[in-house]
């Protein structure tokens, strides 16, 4: 019996709800992304009017969810074949693959439209951008063919910063290449760590992830790799004053426990200990950038409530 | 003539989630209608401010 006919018999007639739409815009990958794009505006120099600056957060949210859409609509094969993501709302067969597809290109259209219309066009150009990566370079071509996928295809969940200080600034400021490229130095290890650990999902599916080509001890080395050169690349924000001494603290702290933890996962390759390791760094990963991306949040926020 | 056993009607279940789907799509546009007429304004204002320094 399949996947999708264990899970999702009682649900194939009903008709799709809110949550389920909510659902099909990734809320968790919105968040982050939200989160980030505040965080850059609030450290962008310049004012925006709070109502733009509103209305500038809420396009990001939907063009990231519209981004969730369209992936999930393409992705909906493998996704009810993969334990992680069988309960989505395509695979249960809640959403029909129009539906999605519908949902995410208006959303698209619409949160790429008004951002620039109100805000400014360069943060809606580069929300097009965004949204246009994921899926055409992420989704449809990279991730089933390479194992660098989510190398490359992460730059599409490291434009969010760099859409936030278009938003303020109206231009691509060097500090916030520099919080992009802490973002995707940091979508490698952080997903890699999960690959090593849900590794058979995507064996199973096709989905040529870096554990399933290279091997898990290939992986474990890249991890480390990236993670070397992760941690010192996030401690610069401090030195070119984009960060006070809070971020800086955070950063090295935070940064000192990543290493530990990429160690941890490169040196523990066999039984129940490789997957912990694993899981462990998949999570405080999550956490290391919610806490640099908030350290620069109350710190931005604290200056200008000070200024 | 309808394949449909109730004659094209939705049972209550299904007919209460479309509703509250229908309301979600009304919000949505009310809030695009107002975030545009409030944005026009402060757009406004501003060259407005502008124009007069």
């Amino acid at each position: 019996m399949s996947i999708q006919s264990e899970i999702g018999q009682a649900d194939l007639v009903m008709e799709p709800s809110v949550g389920d739409f909510i659902q099909l815009m990734k809320p968790r990958v919105m968040a982050l992304v939200v989160f980030t794009a505040l965080a850059a505006m609030l450290a962008a120099p310049g004012h925006i009017n709070p109502v733009l600056g509103m209305i500038g957060i809420i396009c990001i949210a939907v063009g990231a969810g519209a981004s969730g859409a369209l992936n999930m609509w393409y992705d909906a094969d493998i996704d009810a074949r993969m334990a992680r993501t069988a309960a989505r709302p395509l695979p249960r067969g809640r959403v029909t693959a129009d539906e999605a597809l519908s949902f995410g290109g208006v959303l698209s259209v619409g949160s790429v439209v008004t951002l620039g219309v109100l805000v400014n066009w360069t943060a809606g150009a580069l929300l097009a951008l965004t949204i246009a990566y994921y899926i055409f370079v992420y989704t449809m071509w990279l991730k089933r063919r390479t194992p660098q996928n989510i190398v490359i295809g992460g730059a599409a969940g490291a434009f969010p910063p760099m859409i936030g200080w278009a938003v303020v600034t109206g231009s691509i400021g060097l500090p916030s290449l520099l919080l992009f490229l802490i973002i995707f130095m940091w979508t490698p290890p952080h997903f890699w760590a999960l690959a090593l650990y849900r590794c058979r999902d995507y064996e199973r599916v096709g989905v040529p992830m870096l554990p399933v080509v290279a091997g898990p001890d290939a992986t474990r080395r890249q991890i480390l790799i990236y993670s070397i050169l992760l941690v010192p690349l996030a401690v610069v924000p401090y030195f070119v004053g984009l960060g006070g001494l809070a971020y800086l603290g955070v950063s090295v702290v935070l940064g000192v426990v990543f290493l530990a933890l990429a160690l941890r996962v490169y040196v523990t390759r066999e039984g129940r200990e490789a997957d912990t390791a694993a899981r462990r760094l998949f999570l405080f990963s999550i956490l290391y950038l919610y806490a640099l991306f908030a350290t620069l949040f109350v710190e931005a926020l604290f200056h200008r409530l000070m200024a | 003539m309808s394949d449909n056993p109730n004659n094209g009607k939705l049972d209550p279940a299904a007919e209460k989630i479309r509703r509250r789907r229908s309301i979600a799509i009304g919000l949505t546009l009310g809030f695009m209608v107002l975030a545009f007429y409030i944005a026009t304004f402060i757009r406004l204002g501003s060259n407005a401010a502008n124009g007069m320094l």
